[in-house]
């Protein structure tokens, strides 16, 4: 498979990044690449929806408008779940942060698009926002006092450093999976799909048999499109959910 | 791949950029991450500007609007009710008031009307019983004024009666008065 690297069935060929015009700053490399054109069309997407659905301002809402609104009230709800109504503050970040991941799962199950969360880089900068805010929130509004966080009360005194050791674990972990958790599964569902589509590119080329053949991975390619449409949501949730956690964790660090 | 791991190992920068980025595995090909880095602070920077100044205000809005509607209109709903509810137990209390009134109204006729039996009934049996004494009265009057009369007409006719019967001269009238009164008796 190396040596045919350039044709449409190699499953990494689509996480390749292409420079689309350079952009060298004190010897860095920030082109403008692919990546960086799918960020750009995620957020124009999202922001046409959003702004011209609710541009109406209905009363009664239009089918745009209603999506719009269930988009905010599904992610207020959750944050409101996990946080109560203090965790509200962070409603424009976590909303953001939705729409965000939300959008460029969606984006990325079109086809020759590019998946700007299947980007280590990018689900890890996403993730190091969330534990940063959380971080220095918490620290800001509660002092050392956010260090009860790991020392949990009610806790025997011989078992305190031990829980206290996994709980800083757990902590310094989060932003680990949090990212790993949303890359790896966009990633993995893009290659299986292209793994099995390109199994039915094969299989036609191999004459009257194959093209039969090809009805079996053909069936599952579009079983797994149907269900990395809703890994594309389901990761978005996780990621939001678990956002949302986080943050309830800065706002009430005793647990 | 193979090919390609001996740079690999020695360095990802130059195998990246010796083959167009295609020799290492694009999500860990570290080159790339200053750019991915800079456009997703832009980019995502933007949308949360967006976001926290345009679309979650006016979604907000539009949410709350129809929550205060929802709200005005229910109240107003439950005003109207109430007046209804008002409306309704003024008119039964009405219909109650004006039931009892009948009711005592007919009974004052009733106890009048029957005083005013009561009361004829009561004279006109006075008078009937004042007429019976004194028809009473007379009759027993005219009893003993025709019983005395009685006495003397019978000793008047048994007077003439001996005379017819022995002739001559009619006895003494006391002892015929005495002879009757005896008889009488």
């Amino acid at each position: 498979m190396a040596g045919q690297s350039s044709n449409g069935i190699d499953p990494i060929h689509q996480f390749h990044i292409n420079k689309i015009f350079d952009l060298n700053i004190a010897g860095m490399d920030f082109s403008f690449t692919n990546v960086s054109l799918f960020m750009v069309v995620t957020i124009a997407a999202a922001t046409l929806f959003l702004v011209l659905s609710t541009s109406g301002r209905g009363l009664v809402p239009s089918r745009m408008q209603l999506m719009a609104e269930m988009s905010y009230e599904f992610v207020a709800a959750t944050l409101r779940g996990a946080a109560g109504n203090e965790g509200m503050r962070f409603f424009p970040l976590v909303f953001t942060l939705f729409m965000f991941v939300f959008t460029a799962n969606m984006i990325g199950m079109v086809p020759f698009f590019y998946t700007v969360t299947s980007q280590i880089i990018v689900t890890f900068a996403l993730a190091m926002l969330v534990i940063l805010t959380v971080t220095i929130y918490g620290f800001f509004k509660h002092g050392s006092g956010f260090l009860k966080l790991f020392v949990p009360s009610g806790v025997p005194a011989y078992i305190v450093p031990l829980v206290t050791a996994i709980e800083l674990i757990s902590f310094l972990s989060r932003p680990v999976s949090l990212s790993v958790r949303l890359f790896a599964n966009m990633l993995a569902g893009h290659i299986t799909l292209k793994v099995f589509a390109g199994f039915v590119v094969m299989l036609t080329g191999a004459g009257a048999i194959g093209i039969g053949a090809a009805v079996l991975p053909l069936l599952l390619t579009i079983a797994i499109t149907a269900l990395e449409f809703l890994v594309a949501f389901l990761q978005a949730y996780v990621f939001t959910v678990l956002t949302c956690m986080y943050l309830a964790d800065a706002l009430h660090p005793s647990h | 791949m193979s090919n390609t791991q001996g740079e690999h190992t020695t360095g990802t920068l130059v195998a990246t950029e010796a083959h167009g980025g295609e020799a290492n595995f694009p999500p860990f090909d570290s080159t790339t991450y200053p750019s991915q880095l800079l456009w997703l602070a832009l980019t995502f920077g933007v949308f949360y500007w967006i976001m926290s100044k345009v679309v979650i205000p006016r979604i907000s809005g539009i949410l709350e609007d129809r929550r205060d509607r929802i709200a005005g209109d229910m109240a107003e709903a439950a005003r109207l009710k109430q007046e209804t509810d008002d409306a309704i137990a003024a008119y039964e209390k009405a219909l109650a008031d004006a039931r009892k009134k009948a009711n005592s109204m007919a009974q004052d006729a009733r106890d009048r009307l029957k005083a005013e039996t009561e009361a004829a009934r009561n004279a006109a049996e006075e008078k009937l019983s004042v007429q019976l004494t004194e028809a009473e009265q007379r009759i027993s009057k005219i009893k003993q004024e025709s019983l005395a009369e009685v006495g003397e007409i019978a000793a008047d006719t048994a007077g003439d009666v001996v005379k017819a019967l022995i002739g001559g001269r009619a006895p003494a009238k006391a002892t015929v008065t005495k002879a009757v009164e005896n008889a009488m008796k």
